[in-house]
């Protein structure tokens, strides 16, 4: 195998892998913060008790996330050093302006938080949390910034040879990284929000420690309704903006092939890429398409043949990916909406607690299609337009090498996803009263 | 040409301060069943590290974060010429980090031998390699003009090569030696300075025998020779290194580290300021070597980047700062008691 595509493997391998732990990061670090403030305002010690019991298995998921994300920062350099140099006077200083700004914060003070129960006052305490909190999302906001300069490069130059910068406010305030970045955070926040819910539905059935799963349910059911509800209508504003963007990708998220006005959205539709056409398509909504991406039903929506077939990204992965990830965003408001009215007397609902608990991976296999989407979206283009993937692979590695790293790191890395899989299944059964 | 040098540093100052904080982990991990002779002992080491090790890795980093942005060229060039000696060093951080998080979270004997040795393994290998890696950077790597290296992993193994290593886990060594007998009391305490004492014997023959072979293999002291103020810095860490034997004998644990902190940042210096304006030099085309001036990134990038260090890297010290101040207390058998130690 080449060395492109040996890479390309291993950058998902890296990327898959770490973002298993990095949503729920960045999702329950707020619900540790508000227990936590709770605690402090109120002297209610059964907040502290939250805190602490959802904080152990925020810690042993936070561990592999921090390790893994230095592999993806190493990589640019190892395994794309043409892309590196291309676009490094953009792309690099984002990643280090992440480092200096947001992940001392966090990398700080998580260890202030873990070891300072004893050692710090009540307020102090807790906002050392609300530290983490601030670091790890500011963190995810300049890693989106990076990540959406490739999706949509602006306020940049051709200039030597090279990507260079030339208005740095392009680069932070385009409507792309914000659309991008609220709809990862409050994704993040309902898979946070469904993690608590269902670990919380766990224990109801089992009838242990009753009023404190409750609480934890309550203010886990709430947050999930919110992030729920706003993910969706945050995804529809990003899929309208990657519909003026990256007009390749809407054609793939849709399977839509021939340019057209009052383009329609077909409930069921499986694409046929070889004949460039779909070999089903029933049930179509008029002009949906059309109003979803433009905001107007007699709007022209380009089809994938109006591009250059080496222009167009893998269709049935995307599209596939993208209407998997809507569904289960429509099914997540459902469920949290129902656990919202009936939170008063949860544990009399079984059959739902029981639903909740087996929820839990749905809402991390939701966030895992929507970076296939972004990302096998954006070929073959490594950024958007500007450079292809082939174009950016580092030129003096082996494909020897490169095939040993990513044994190594699948390797690694299913050993260690075990084990932690492991330890926060026996820490979250286990309850608070160890 | 004055962003570059400014960048440049920095880079010396990030690689140095990384090199400080993370060079105790490194250094104590690695030392873990020398130092340790049972269970308790090797919990107190742990947490000897315990609220400082993630924080300290960040200045890894950044300074990765900082080559990528500050010189592009260089951070691309560099990194996939050194491919499998980073990955190896990413592998080994990865189990480090993981080894503290999960060693104390379930009671089994064989579950802790496995994170013992995670630990042990991913403290030694990034601190020998990271010597080994400069050590062959001071000395030339073997690429072309077109960022092709003609090397491989093997050959960094030079003799050359392998003093720095070795030179880089000694210091290490002697700097988590003497972190220990300030973060533990007893005979663990007592153990770990006299491993300290032995180490300084160890750091000041490699020393010498590095700062001299460099005139040999390296043009590391041409800079000296054409500004011999420059000599300042060689001496101000042989000046600190005899300060921590110094402290050693007076028996004062945190001074005697800080000097050690201090041997370490001017070392770093040292290597640094040699290389310049270097960063990586090749040893085959003298115009295929990476400087700051023709690796580095447009002059507006530098600057966004020097406003955001300027702000938030004495922030940054601040807060890690207060984190030491706040935690610098000896690690006791109450503290392994609470709930969340490691």
């Amino acid at each position: 195998m080449d060395v492109t595509i040996l890479s390309r493997l291993q950058f998902a391998v890296a990327t898959y892998f770490h973002f298993l732990f990095v949503p729920l990061t960045l999702g329950l670090v707020w619900l540790l913060a508000i227990m936590e403030t709770r605690y402090v305002k109120t002297g209610d010690e059964e907040y502290k008790k939250m805190a602490k019991f959802w904080g152990k298995i925020y810690l042993i998921n936070f561990a592999i996330g921090v390790v893994t994300g230095i592999t993806l920062e190493f990589q640019f350099g190892t395994n794309w050093a043409r892309y590196s140099q291309y676009v490094g006077d953009v792309f690099g200083s984002l990643l280090a302006i992440e480092a200096t700004v947001a992940f001392f914060l966090e990398s700080t003070f998580i260890a202030v938080w873990v070891f300072g129960w004893d050692k710090l006052s009540k307020k102090m305490h807790a906002l050392a949390i609300w530290l983490v909190a601030i670091g790890t999302n500011v963190s995810a906001l300049w890693i989106l910034t990076a990540n959406s300069w490739m999706q949509h490069p602006v306020g940049y130059v051709m200039r030597n040879g090279r990507a260079e910068l030339v208005s740095f406010s392009a680069v932070v305030f385009q409507p792309y990284v914000w659309l991008k970045f609220t709809h990862q955070i409050t994704a993040a926040m309902t898979l946070a929000g469904f993690f608590v819910a269902g670990v919380s539905a766990y224990h109801l059935l089992k009838g242990s420690n009753v009023s404190f799963f409750k609480k934890s349910f309550k203010m886990a059911i709430t947050y999930a309704l919110i992030a729920s509800i706003l993910v969706v209508l945050i995804g529809h504003e990003h899929a309208a903006e990657v519909a003026k963007t990256q007009p390749t990708k809407l054609a793939a998220m849709e399977s839509l092939w021939e340019t057209r006005t009052h383009a329609p959205i077909y409930l069921f539709l499986w694409p046929d890429a070889e004949h460039e056409k779909n070999s089903v398509e029933v049930l179509p909504l008029p002009g949906m398409l059309s109003l979803l991406a433009f905001h107007s039903t007699s709007a022209q929506v380009k089809g994938l043949k109006d591009f250059p077939k080496d222009e167009r990204p893998p269709v049935l992965p995307t599209f596939l990916s993208f209407r998997i990830m809507v569904g289960l965003g429509f099914l997540f408001i459902l469920l949290t909406l129902y656990g919202y009215f009936k939170r008063e007397d949860i544990e009399n609902h079984p059959a739902y607690l029981k639903i909740m608990l087996y929820s839990i991976p749905l809402t991390y296999i939701a966030i895992l299609l929507g970076w296939t989407v972004a990302e096998v979206g954006r070929q073959p283009w490594i950024v958007y337009g500007l450079m292809k993937v082939k174009d950016a692979v580092s030129p003096t590695i082996t494909s020897t090498q490169v095939l040993t790293s990513l044994i190594a790191f699948t390797l690694v890395y299913t050993l260690l996803g075990i084990a932690d899989f492991y330890l926060i299944i026996k820490t979250a059964k286990k309850g608070p009263e160890a | 040409m004055i962003w570059q040098i400014i960048w440049f540093i920095l880079w010396a100052v990030l690689w140095a301060v990384y090199f400080i904080l993370d060079g105790f982990d490194l250094g104590l991990g690695s030392l873990l069943p020398v130092l340790a002779k049972n269970d308790k002992e090797r919990r107190i080491i742990y947490n000897a590290m315990g609220p400082f090790w993630d924080g300290n890795e960040v200045w890894l980093i950044t300074a990765g974060g900082a080559t990528f942005a500050a010189f592009p060229k260089t951070y691309a060039v560099m990194f996939s010429c050194l491919y499998t000696p980073l990955l190896l060093i990413l592998f080994a951080l990865i189990l480090r980090g993981v080894a503290f998080e999960f060693r104390s979270k379930h009671d089994s004997e064989g579950w802790r031998k496995i994170w013992d040795f995670c630990l042990v393994f991913g403290s030694f290998l990034p601190a020998l390699l990271f010597g080994v890696a400069f050590a062959n950077i001071f000395k030339g790597i073997p690429f072309d003009v077109n960022g092709m290296y003609h090397g491989n992993t093997l050959k960094l193994l030079n003799p050359y090569g392998l003093v720095g290593g070795i030179l880089f886990v000694l210091v290490f060594m002697m700097h988590g030696s003497l972190w220990l007998w300030v973060k533990s009391e007893g005979d663990l305490s007592e153990r770990a300075k006299e491993t300290a004492d032995k180490f300084w014997y160890a750091v000041l023959v490699f020393a010498v025998i590095f700062l001299a072979y460099s005139y040999f293999e390296t043009k590391l002291w041409d800079n000296y020779f054409k500004s011999p103020i420059l000599f300042v810095i060689p001496l101000l860490a042989v000046i600190c290194l005899v300060m921590v034997k110094v402290y050693i004998t007076k028996g004062e644990s945190f001074r005697s580290w800080l000097s050690s902190a201090f041997t370490i940042l001017f070392t770093v210096f040292w290597g640094i300021v040699g290389l310049f304006p270097n960063l990586f030099p090749s040893s085959i085309d003298p115009n295929a070597s990476l400087t700051i001036f023709n690796s580095s990134s447009s002059e507006l990038t530098l600057k966004i980047m020097t406003v955001v260090a300027v702000i938030f890297v004495p922030i940054v010290i601040f807060y890690q700062f207060w984190t030491y101040k706040t935690f610098i207390h000896t690690v006791t058998e109450k503290d392994l008691e609470s709930d969340e130690a490691y």
